[in-house]
């Protein structure tokens, strides 16, 4: 059974539809990327996965694990292993690193009927973690992404989803705002994350991320829809030919 | 209901019934206010002359004031004359009968808050004394300070067995006079509590947690007089985190703090009256006046407070540092959800030399709920080497609230150092989305968030208190975002 089965999935926001009858479907350990040009809705697509309220699905299906995945909330899909890391990840400030991450971890391992961490478990976990991703201690008792730059936040992320260790993750632009050694601190990250018990979904505008995270999959999207789908050659194709080819197709299927 | 019906219950409630009557017959007096009505609540509680001259003269002058209204709050007019200045010690019979009666959505609340079992119904108003043993409670608790001669007991038991030093200190840091909501408490206060710490004596306990319960019926014109001696300490509590039933509208107390050379008296609040329902009907008037007098040398006043409930807020907790070197301190969450108004801060008036003071607040605003911070910080001429540090912290929950800060900073001494800090920050739907993410439920978030915001003050309260009150914090912002 696959991990993830997405069919003819339709989502708007106020008025206006975005996604336009997606299929995908997603087995556990492999890693599909989505690429396509602004306004495709390959972000939509990894918030409509995440729970996002702004989002309404009008129509189609998302089955995760075995579930129906748009009957869950937020952070029920969380705690089932869903992890979005956020192409914009927000500030909170007055809150530290390490207590909202302790906070989520204990959230999830007893929604597993798994024991809590206390303070000490949780660093030994975290220091780990911490050491795969060049992360400065320091960040650990600064706010949530408070005052962090941009790399830092995306690296924040791919920590917390370490720490987290979910079965899909979704990562939205993780490579945007990143120079070439954070973009490969990161991308090493996500790699030490692949496992065969583990799915993620690659959102990206730019071949560059896939070639540090090598896809089993690629997928383009545009206009709300899924228009070619293909092996990880088919993002080369990309990068030559760009997107401006894509359209034509559609139409012609449209017209079909 | 007639009394030929329901034959057996009605026969088993007969004594009952008569006693109640009796009851209000006896100690009812009419509404409204005069020098009659106020004669006789000196009258009813044995005052000696001198207390009964000094609350005639405080009504006096009651009548000549007029309510402030430059406060950032509005209400409508309160009918002075329509209010019952005095009742006895509330009877039985008035409140619910058991839990079965009281409304269930409070006995959620209590529940959330983790209030023990046999607290519940007390403050719920039910009538418990057979259940809640709290007089052995407070004996007990009484000898133990007896011993190292602390006074700590009602108002009304100080003016008895005290005079002399009610006497003295009674309107010493708030004269009756001071402004229209402590004159109208000084002419009608009915009860409170009164504690003096001897010289050189550190209070070995918190004061007051203890009588958490007992304290309820203090009545709504509560006065509190606090005197710390050379080298003494204490801390004292007010209030309690579960919102406790009362059906008097208006509250206007007093609390007047008078500390000797060296001597620190540190005093913590949490509020939770009744701040009405989601449309904002009903609801408690919190109109308080109080203040610190930092008499002697190297004095401190520290004032903390956690500010939930209440329709309306109006309080100032100051500080008057006379002694060379005193501190005086403020910390303060205060907390507006749905229509509740906020308008509190605090003045620290600096006389002598060296005085040190700081002030951190935190408002936070919720729903249509409307929050003011007001602070003076007033430096005289005499107050060389006077320092200030003040911070004053907003957060917002929504987009329907309000945040206002009106600072006023008054230096008439050049060698003096002040500091004015401000932030205003918003909860957004971005943030508590990401917390979701994460696993962390809406609420969960909200809190969590909150009490970053909070900490600074959270840390001023004693351990037991901050953690009622952070959990305070949470129930009192439920369905607020989301």
């Amino acid at each position: 059974m696959a991990l993830l089965e997405i069919k003819d999935l339709h989502a708007t926001v106020g008025d206006r539809e975005i996604l336009r009858g997606i299929n995908l479907t997603v087995n556990a350990g492999e890693v599909h990327a989505i690429m396509g040009p602004n306004g495709s809705g390959k972000s939509t697509l990894a918030q409509v996965l995440a729970g996002r309220e702004l989002y309404a699905v009008t129509e189609g299906s998302i089955t995760y694990d075995g579930k129906d995945l748009l009957e869950l909330s937020p952070e029920d899909r969380a705690r089932e292993g869903v992890f979005l890391a956020f192409q914009y990840p927000v500030e909170i400030p007055g809150v530290s690193n390490m207590y909202f991450l302790k906070a989520a971890l204990n959230t999830i391992r007893k929604h597993r009927g798994m024991e809590e961490y206390d303070a000490m478990d949780f660093l030994n976990v975290v220091r780990d973690k911490m050491k795969i991703m060049k992360m400065d201690q320091t960040l650990l008792n600064r706010p949530v992404n408070a005052g962090f730059s941009g790399g830092e936040k995306k690296r924040n992320e791919i920590f917390q989803m370490a720490v987290l260790e979910p079965k899909l993750a979704v990562l939205d632009e993780t490579d945007s705002g990143l120079d070439i050694d954070a973009l490969r601190i990161v991308s090493a990250g996500v790699n030490a994350m692949r496992a065969p018990e583990r799915a993620m979904i690659v959102v990206t505008h730019y071949q560059r991320l896939l070639n540090e995270i090598v896809p089993d999959y690629v997928h383009v999207l545009a206009e709300g829809k899924i228009v070619k789908s293909g092996g990880k050659e088919l993002a080369l194709e990309l990068e030559a030919e760009g997107y401006a080819d894509l359209y034509d197709e559609t139409e012609a299927v449209s017209r079909v | 209901m007639s009394d030929s019906t329901n034959t057996i219950e009605t026969f088993a409630n007969q004594e009952y019934k008569w006693g109640f009557v009796t009851d209000i017959e006896a100690d009812a007096i009419p509404r409204g206010l005069s020098e009659d009505i106020v004669r006789l609540i000196s009258a009813k509680k044995e005052e000696p002359e001198w207390l009964l001259e000094w609350r005639l003269k405080a009504y006096r002058h009651w009548l000549t004031m007029k309510e402030p209204e430059w406060a950032n709050v509005s209400f409508p007019k309160i009918d002075y004359q329509n209010i019952i200045y005095y009742s006895s010690p509330k009877s039985k019979s008035d409140g619910p009968k058991s839990l079965d009666d009281v409304d269930p959505e409070l006995l959620k609340t209590y529940e959330k808050l983790g209030i023990p079992l046999h607290e519940r119904a007390a403050l719920a108003g039910v009538a418990v004394d057979a259940v809640f043993d709290s007089v052995s409670v407070a004996t007990t608790f009484k000898g133990k300070l007896q011993e190292q001669g602390i006074i700590f007991g009602s108002f009304s038991e100080a003016v008895k067995e005290h005079p002399e030093l009610v006497k003295k200190y009674l309107g010493s840091v708030v004269p009756a006079s001071d402004n229209f909501y402590a004159a109208l408490n000084s002419a009608v206060f009915s009860d409170g509590s009164f504690c003096y710490i001897p010289k050189g004596v550190k209070c070995p306990m918190e004061l007051s947690t203890y009588f958490r319960i007992n304290a309820k019926d203090t009545g709504q014109f509560e006065r509190t007089l606090i005197v710390a001696d050379d080298g003494a300490a204490v801390s004292y509590l007010e209030g309690c985190t579960a919102p406790m039933r009362d059906t008097n509208q208006l509250h206007a107390a007093v609390v007047e703090l008078v500390a000797l050379d060296n001597a620190q008296i540190k005093y913590s609040t949490v509020q939770n009256w009744y701040p009405g329902d989601k449309d904002g009907k009903g609801g408690i008037y919190n109109f308080v006046t109080k203040r610190g007098a930092c008499r002697g040398v190297n004095s401190k006043i520290s004032w903390t407070q956690v500010e939930t409930g209440s329709a309306i807020t109006w309080k100032y907790p100051s500080c008057l540092l006379i002694g060379d070197n005193s501190v005086g301190e403020f910390y303060s969450v205060a907390l507006t959800n749905n229509w509740q108004q906020a308008d509190t801060g605090t003045k620290m008036i600096h006389i002598g030399k060296n005085t040190t003071s700081t002030i951190v607040s935190k408002g936070i605003s919720a729903g249509h709920g409307q929050n003011t911070y007001r602070g003076g910080v007033k430096i005289l001429q005499s107050a060389t080497g006077a320092r200030n540090y003040s911070q004053c912290d907003s957060l917002l929950l929504g987009d329907k609230c309000g945040a206002h800060t009106f600072p006023y900073l008054e230096v008439r001494n050049t060698s003096a150092q002040v500091e004015h800090e401000a932030s205003t920050s918003k909860i957004g739907e971005d943030q508590i989305f990401y917390c979701r993410q994460r696993g962390i439920s809406a609420e969960d978030a909200v809190s969590m968030i909150v009490h970053g915001f909070c900490k600074e003050v959270f840390r001023e309260l004693p351990m037991e208190f901050a953690v009622e009150a952070q959990k305070l914090l949470g129930v009192s912002l439920e369905g607020s975002v989301g």
